[in-house]
């Protein structure tokens, strides 16, 4: 069974410090939803909100339409997966994962059979009876999966649960936490600061910034049409180009920068364009929708000086200087088996398509 | 390359002397147990025997201060484990401002002196004795009510910093884990926090008992009419010494190391067993099949090593302690006799010659015979630390080893002077005596020593013995 998760108008304070201002968020029964933001943001305060080990200062959290103020953590229909997972070291695998039902008062031998069921479920049959240290770190991570699990939750929740494991173990949980959440069909409430596997995973995505929700769609949109420019700067790598509006039309806007001027996709937000001409705007292209001009006409040109390649197996990164302007610019392209076309210390031409491009107002930005 | 070497030799003196300074005490105390002479010590080493040991097991003043001391010990554990649990708990819980206040409070106690403590106490129950009108019999002046009372104040204050330590190692997530998964605070208590403060419970209670057992300040004060191993032991140290303190010790000693070698067998085992999980964790699954099986504590090999030495050690020492042991006091006896013949002789010899020396007085006194041993008691020893007197206090001495009735005022007069050199002669001469006098050793053991540190005393004092 799962429930749908409702933040509404929800404030998180301490003291002075405002850990969340104004959430506003519905998540659908079922749902793999996640929480996108650097460390800091606000995202697993949220979190600690929704599974009652903190209430919001102003605004209700519902779970199943049911108001949860008031209710402790053991009394909420959720399941918190901790970012240091929290197994319990002196128990057994087993023990650990049946510690929902114990504390039900199930019997022992109950317990047991419902553990074991579990262990399956996770590809960990007879490890039951090992301790906890015992185990690796992914069957780690997924004994606390099914420990969540046990307590049968409508909605399970994941504080970064993935940040301690190495890049191979990352990528192949991220697979498996989404087949898991798709096999049990309940809503999976997941906390990262890594947009992979924020992209991956989810149905959709809140990308946050100092307490605030800046964007919630699903990872495509969050990629192709950000509507800020902390959104554009924080998912994913971009080319930043800064300057005016000289033109707005057909949802397209034109921007004069120190690179001389671009026409890019006038960003939307709630349906309508966010420029109009005279605005302080941002451009931002992805290093991938940039493409060495080559005597073809583009929407948009720009003169660049190759200053590095880098060989990246499926791709090459190349790394270009603006010639009068400190600015750098980051071109990804995909390794077809061909050779470079341009030496490293040749002068360029690189062009990229408008719509491909994105002109927002000027905004807070990802930190490096 | 030579400053190296002095360094290399000065460390290592260094840490002799230190491991000297450490140890040193305690191997002359272990020795002096097994010395035979009524006195402990190390030289002239007598004769290898444990019967200090049987002394100490039929001493019932001690062994009632050591039941008591065990009791109190058992009393202070149960109140001041689950005291400093809650108060290690509470500072935990408390917001960072409070709590530097608050631990300044709790440990208070420790540092306030045990005198103050166990005068506050008494004072504290006396007073709320009066309150109810109390009688003497009630628990408000029971001293071994008060005793495990006092100690817990600040015994208490102990077991909370065991506690402190191991809570700051609580991973408070693992709390919130228990909540979430749907237990209720108190299971969260008894199936997260408690089994992961059990070591901590062992250690608390460990230091708990010991703290009281080995405590006098505060105990001297709320013991009142009673005893503990402490008070006895004082008592004994002022009123007479034997070996049998000693004995006590050494079993003291011998089951500290034992159990310190239990514990590091522990330590040890678990450290392997947890290097060779890792291994496991990390060789995975197939590997996971070996080393599973766990052997039990007592099927260790170094504990069955350790356990082999001490029982063997035991045997070796009761054995060579009790066998032989009578023909060498025999053998000892026959020797001291000689020499102190001997040397009769010589002093008498030596005192034909000398006529005017300023301690005859005394001397010719105590010579009187049987109705004046009151008097020569008290007198033979007035100023033994004037070497001008020597002469006649050596006489004095000389007289109640030949008069065999005067027995029991030997015995007391026979160490008064142990500290002063010049007295030596006299001394063996008495102790050989003591070694005649087998059912006297209780009464001379006790009086011996009464206030060897006050020459003022002696003459009131050696009146009382006098006077048994």
């Amino acid at each position: 069974m799962s429930a749908d998760v409702e933040l509404d108008d929800v404030w998180i304070k301490f003291g002075e410090f405002v850990a969340a201002r104004d959430v506003n968020i519905t998540i659908k029964g079922g749902e793999f939803f996640s929480f996108l933001g650097p460390s800091g943001c606000g995202k697993t305060t949220l979190l600690r909100a929704v599974s009652g080990f903190l209430e919001p200062s102003q605004g209700e959290v519902r779970i199943g339409g049911q108001n949860m103020q008031g209710i402790g953590p053991n009394k909420r229909p959720t399941a918190l997966i901790f970012q240091n997972l929290a197994l319990f070291p002196l128990m057994t695998v087993w023990e650990n994962i049946a510690f929902a039902l114990e504390v039900r008062g199930v019997g022992k031998a109950e317990r047991r059979k419902r553990a074991d069921e579990l262990l399956e479920l996770i590809a960990l049959s007879d490890q039951g009876d090992k301790m906890v240290h015992e185990l690796s770190g992914g069957q780690r991570q997924r004994v606390a999966i099914a420990r969540a699990l046990a307590a049968e939750p409508q909605v399970l929740l994941l504080d970064e649960p993935l940040s301690a494991l190495d890049l191979k173990l990352r990528q192949h949980m991220r697979t498996e936490l989404r087949a898991i959440q798709q096999r049990v069909g309940i809503t999976f409430i997941y906390i990262t600061h890594d947009q992979g596997e924020a992209l991956t995973m989810s149905d959709n995505i809140a990308v946050m910034r100092e307490g605030v929700i800046e964007q919630v769609s699903d990872g495509n949109t969050v990629y192709d049409h950000p509507e800020t420019s902390f959104v554009a700067s924080f998912v994913g790598e971009n080319n930043l180009f800064s300057g005016r509006v000289t033109e707005v039309s057909d949802g397209f806007a034109t921007v004069d920068t120190s690179e001389g001027p671009m026409r890019a996709r006038n960003a939307l937000k709630n349906g309508s364009p966010q420029l109009s001409a005279g605005d302080s705007a941002y451009v931002f292209v992805r290093p991938e929708s940039l493409k060495f001009a080559n005597g073809h006409a583009h929407d948009n040109t720009i003169k660049a000086h190759i200053n590095q390649q880098e060989f990246e197996g499926h791709f090459w990164q190349v790394f270009m200087d603006v010639p009068g302007s400190d600015k750098t610019i980051k071109m990804s392209m995909v390794n077809d088996g061909m050779e470079l076309s341009h030496a490293t210390g040749s002068e360029v031409s690189l062009g990229f398509a408008a719509d491909l491009a994105v002109a927002l107002p000027e905004g807070p930005l990802a930190a490096e | 390359m030579r400053s190296d070497t002095i360094l290399k030799i000065s460390v290592a003196v260094f840490v002799g002397a230190f491991f000297l300074y450490l140890f040193g005490p305690l191997i002359i105390m272990s020795v002096t147990a097994f010395n035979s002479s009524a006195f402990p010590r190390v030289s002239p080493f007598e004769c290898f025997s444990v019967e200090w040991f049987n002394v100490l097991v039929n001493d019932d003043k001690l062994m009632l201060g050591l039941r008591n001391s065990l009791f109190i010990g058992l009393g202070v554990v149960l109140i001041s484990v689950p005291i400093g649990l809650a108060g290690a708990l509470m500072l935990m819980q408390i917001s960072p401002r409070v709590r530097s206040w608050y631990y300044t409070i709790v440990i208070s106690p420790i540092l306030i002196p045990g005198v103050v403590l166990g005068i506050s106490t008494l004072v504290f129950w006396d007073r709320l004795g009066l309150m109810f009108n109390a009688d003497y019999d009630s628990f408000f002046y029971n001293g071994i009510f008060l005793t495990i009372l006092g100690q817990a104040t600040f015994i208490s204050a102990y077991s909370m910093l065991v506690f402190i330590s191991r809570l700051q190692r609580f991973d408070s997530a693992l709390e919130e884990a228990a909540l979430d998964l749907g237990a209720t605070h108190v299971q969260t208590f008894r199936k997260v926090l408690l089994p992961f403060l059990r070591p901590a419970i062992g250690s608390a209670a460990v230091l708990a008992f010991l703290a009281s057992f080995e405590n006098y300040n505060t105990t001297v004060f709320t013991i009142v009419s009673e005893s503990t191993l402490t008070t006895v032991l004082a008592s004994k140290v002022r009123y007479g010494i034997n070996p049998s303190i000693s004995a006590l010790a050494v079993i003291i000693v011998v089951m500290t190391l034992f159990g310190a070698g239990v514990y590091e067998i522990m330590r040890r085992r678990e450290e392997a067993q947890r290097a060779a999980s890792t291994l496991i964790a990390k060789a995975g699954d197939a590997a996971a099949v070996l080393g599973r099986k766990r052997r039990p504590v007592y099927a260790e090999p170094a504990m069955i090593i350790l356990t082999l030495v001490f029982v063997a050690g035991l045997g070796t020492t009761f054995f060579a302690g009790t066998v032989g042991v009578d023909q060498c006091k025999v053998a000892v006896k026959e020797e001291k006799r000689r020499l102190a013949e001997e040397r009769i002789k010589e002093r008498k010899l030596k005192s034909m010659f000398k006529q005017a020396a300023p301690g005859k007085e005394t001397g010719s006194k105590s010579g009187g015979g049987t109705g004046k041993v009151e008097a020569k008691g008290t007198e033979g020893y007035k100023s033994i630390f004037a070497p001008q007197n020597l002469e006649g206090q050596v006489e004095s001495d000389e007289k109640p080893a030949e008069d065999k009735g005067k027995v029991d005022a030997k015995g007391t007069e026979g160490y008064k002077g142990i500290f002063a050199p010049q007295n030596l002669e006299g001394q063996v001469d008495s102790e050989t005596k003591a070694t005649e006098e087998k059912d006297k050793i209780d009464a001379k053991g006790t009086e011996g020593y009464k206030s060897i540190f006050d020459p003022k005393n002696l003459e009131s004092q050696s009146g009382t013995n006098g006077s048994n």
